[in-house]
């Protein structure tokens, strides 16, 4: 089941005096394809839950409308709509066992999609058998720990077979190995379900490793959409650029002159075509090639080592952080004179753009 | 070696005044049992008195040589209590059950549904609580009498079948109940009355239970409202049946079958407390901790 949001707003009004509204989702137009798994990325406060609200029902929009395939469900009230949600704090049911908080959206449906009792059973277990928590099926939530419970909150909303899956920060409460495994499972459970699902995540890893699409917002707007790794090697903002890749993009403050981008009296890249102006240049830390006879000064701080590769920590007048780092490879040769370590630069991780709109200058990357 | 006998020292000494506590808590509980329990022990050692030995007794005796049930049979022939009991048993039943959905409506709403004038309405609620009920008997006697409900069963439940306090207890404690809760519920499919039945009521029901029992033993006991409503014996509860004993007496009132008559509806009270007890303390201390 597709997923679109056509023209989708929503306004809160603001509280206080001269409150202002707040737009928290501002004119959203895409599609999710059928069958995919979406991440709605963004730092915390960019409306990326009040979009995943809107769909599922919980809030109603401004203006805009939903439709899921054909059928614009904008005025449907969320238990008619279809849709799983599993929630950051997971909302299991205190009172009941696992297994009837499983069972609990079954026992709601109405008219045809009533099931039998040994039909409400075989569901409960395939979808515990999906997320495997069949061996706690007569727990209560409390004596489970926080992974277990997000299980249940998977296996709760998968049980009805929902047509959209929409999950809210779903890994946020566990601790880093264990969401590391869990978002695997997410994968997994995707790709076995084929579930058109959609990821709200502040954490740009996550939702990178596990989404077909992401989609990046900040206040309100959505800036870009497309693949993880397009996003990543051909951001169209400063804010995508600065949002994607850990560790985060280094920022400079360059120009171009005469087809030449300048970082400092450094001329690091051919950028023929260019019309001269002040930049922002961002390099993505695996973007530098140490190289003697590199173009690109910078002031030679220290090494981590961290194994497979190493972090190489150095700083330049125009940088727009007091440090930079570039991740280079273990056997790379770091051979700094008098404090000075030179680099080249890989065009294709270097990326430019307008000091104004803050928009990225495309250009031709040679050979 | 000095720090190993002052160890012992100290532990001597923790000892000896852990038990000295210990004796000083147990003697007060014990004084504190008997205060409480020697109304009851003197209730039913009068119960088994004849009428005669305890018109005799010019000095109150402690206990009895001579105890006898005649008190029981007289206490249900003088007056029909064993009717009584039946209309207090209809009484509380409809007058609690009735209440539990009064309520129950009324704190779902003030919690969870969003309405305009909520905060204001509520407000108003509360403050009710500051009318005196004596205040209150006057008005709603006049009213329950224009309506023409004088000894009927509607006349003797109506004036009770809300509750400010337990509509204010019992939306605390639905307020409590995370809006998650709520959300995920309307996105299983839901309705906000299913939602209150399925998932609201049996979280809050220890919150419930105390207060059924609650209400219970206050209408078991009430006797102004019912003593006022009705002059047909045939609607009597039993607390004007125990009156009706009193004024029956001939010459002197007949105390020992009045008590005959109080141990007999006191029974039922004391075993649902004890059935319940626990559920009563739980529900008390987590509305205590939490609230």
């Amino acid at each position: 089941m597709k997923v679109y949001l056509h023209h989708l707003t929503k306004k809160f009004p603001g509280r206080g005096k001269n409150a202002q509204e707040v737009v928290a989702v501002n004119d959203f137009d895409f599609e999710i394809p059928d069958g995919e798994l979406v991440g709605l990325l963004g730092p915390s406060g960019c409306g990326k839950s009040t979009a995943l609200n809107l769909i599922s029902g919980l809030l109603k929009p401004t203006a805009g409308q939903i439709f899921f395939g054909d059928s614009d469900v904008t005025g449907l009230p969320p238990e008619k709509r279809g849709v799983g949600l599993v929630f950051q704090n997971y909302a299991l049911y205190p009172h009941l066992t696992v297994e009837k908080n499983i069972l609990f959206p079954l026992q709601n449906l109405k008219g045809p999609e009533k099931l039998s009792k040994e039909e409400m059973k075989k569901r409960v277990y395939d979808a515990a058998g999906l997320v495997q928590i069949q061996e706690l099926m007569d727990r209560k939530p409390s004596e489970l720990s926080g992974g277990q419970q997000q299980r249940v909150a998977i296996a709760r909303a998968l049980v009805k077979m929902p047509q959209v899956l929409l999950l809210d920060e779903p890994l946020s409460n566990l601790d880093a190995r264990l969401r590391l495994q869990t978002r695997e499972e997410l994968r997994r459970i995707q790709n076995e379900t084929r579930i058109t699902t959609v990821f709200v995540t502040h954490d740009q890893e996550e939702a990178m490793s596990i989404s077909d699409r992401i989609v990046v917002m900040e206040r309100g707007v959505v800036q870009q959409i497309g693949k993880p790794q397009e996003v990543y090697d051909r951001p169209v903002n400063l804010f995508v650029a600065k949002f994607l890749g850990t560790p985060p993009i280094n920022l400079f403050s360059g120009s171009v002159r005469d087809g030449k981008l300048f970082i400092g009296e450094d001329e690091v890249l051919d950028m023929e075509g260019t019309e001269d102006q002040d930049v922002v240049v961002g390099i993505r830390p695996e973007g530098f090639l140490p190289d003697t006879n590199g173009p690109l000064h910078c002031r030679f701080d220290r090494v981590e080592v961290m194994g497979r590769d190493m972090s190489v920590i150095a700083s330049h007048a125009c940088a727009q952080s007091p440090s930079i780092r570039a991740i280079v490879h273990s056997d790379a040769p770091i051979q700094p004179e008098n404090g000075v370590i030179r680099f080249c630069l890989n065009p294709r991780k270097v990326h430019v753009f307008r000091k104004d709109t803050q928009e990225r200058i495309p250009f031709q990357v040679r050979g | 070696m000095d720090n190993q006998t002052d160890y012992k020292r100290i532990e001597r000494r923790a000892a000896i005044g852990k038990v000295l506590s210990r004796t000083v808590v147990y003697v007060l509980l014990t004084v504190w049992a008997i205060v409480v329990l020697f109304p009851f022990y003197w209730m039913i050692l009068t119960s088994v008195k004849s009428y005669s030995a305890y018109n005799s007794e010019y000095i109150p005796r402690f206990f009895t040589l001579t105890p006898t049930l005649q008190n029981y049979v007289d206490a249900f022939t003088a007056v029909p209590l064993g009717r009584y009991f039946l209309n207090t048993l209809v009484f509380t039943l409809a007058t609690t059950g009735l209440m539990l959905v009064v309520i129950t409506l009324a704190a779902f709403a003030f919690a969870r549904l969003e309405f305009r004038g909520k905060n204001l309405a509520f407000t108003i609620l509360l403050s009710l609580m500051m009318i005196p009920n004596e205040l209150v008997i006057i008005t709603n006697f006049v009213t329950v009498t224009d309506l023409g409900l004088r000894n009927t069963f509607l006349g003797l439940i109506l004036p009770s079948v809300t509750s400010v306090f337990y509509i204010y207890l019992l939306r605390e404690n639905f307020a409590q109940i995370p809006d998650e809760l709520y959300y995920a519920a309307k996105v299983d499919g839901t309705s906000d009355l299913k939602y209150l039945l399925k998932v609201m009521i049996p979280i809050c029901r220890p919150t419930m239970i105390t207060i059924v029992i609650l209400k219970v033993i206050e209408c078991w006991n009430s006797y102004v409202w019912p003593r006022l409503i009705t002059d047909d014996p045939g609607y009597f509860l039993v607390s004007n049946g125990i009156q009706e004993i009193r004024e029956n007496g001939i010459g002197r009132e007949n105390i020992p079958a009045m008590m005959a008559a109080v141990v007999v509806i006191s029974v039922p009270l004391i075993l649902l407390f004890l059935i319940f007890r626990k559920k009563v303390m739980a529900g008390v201390s987590r509305g205590g901790t939490k609230g």
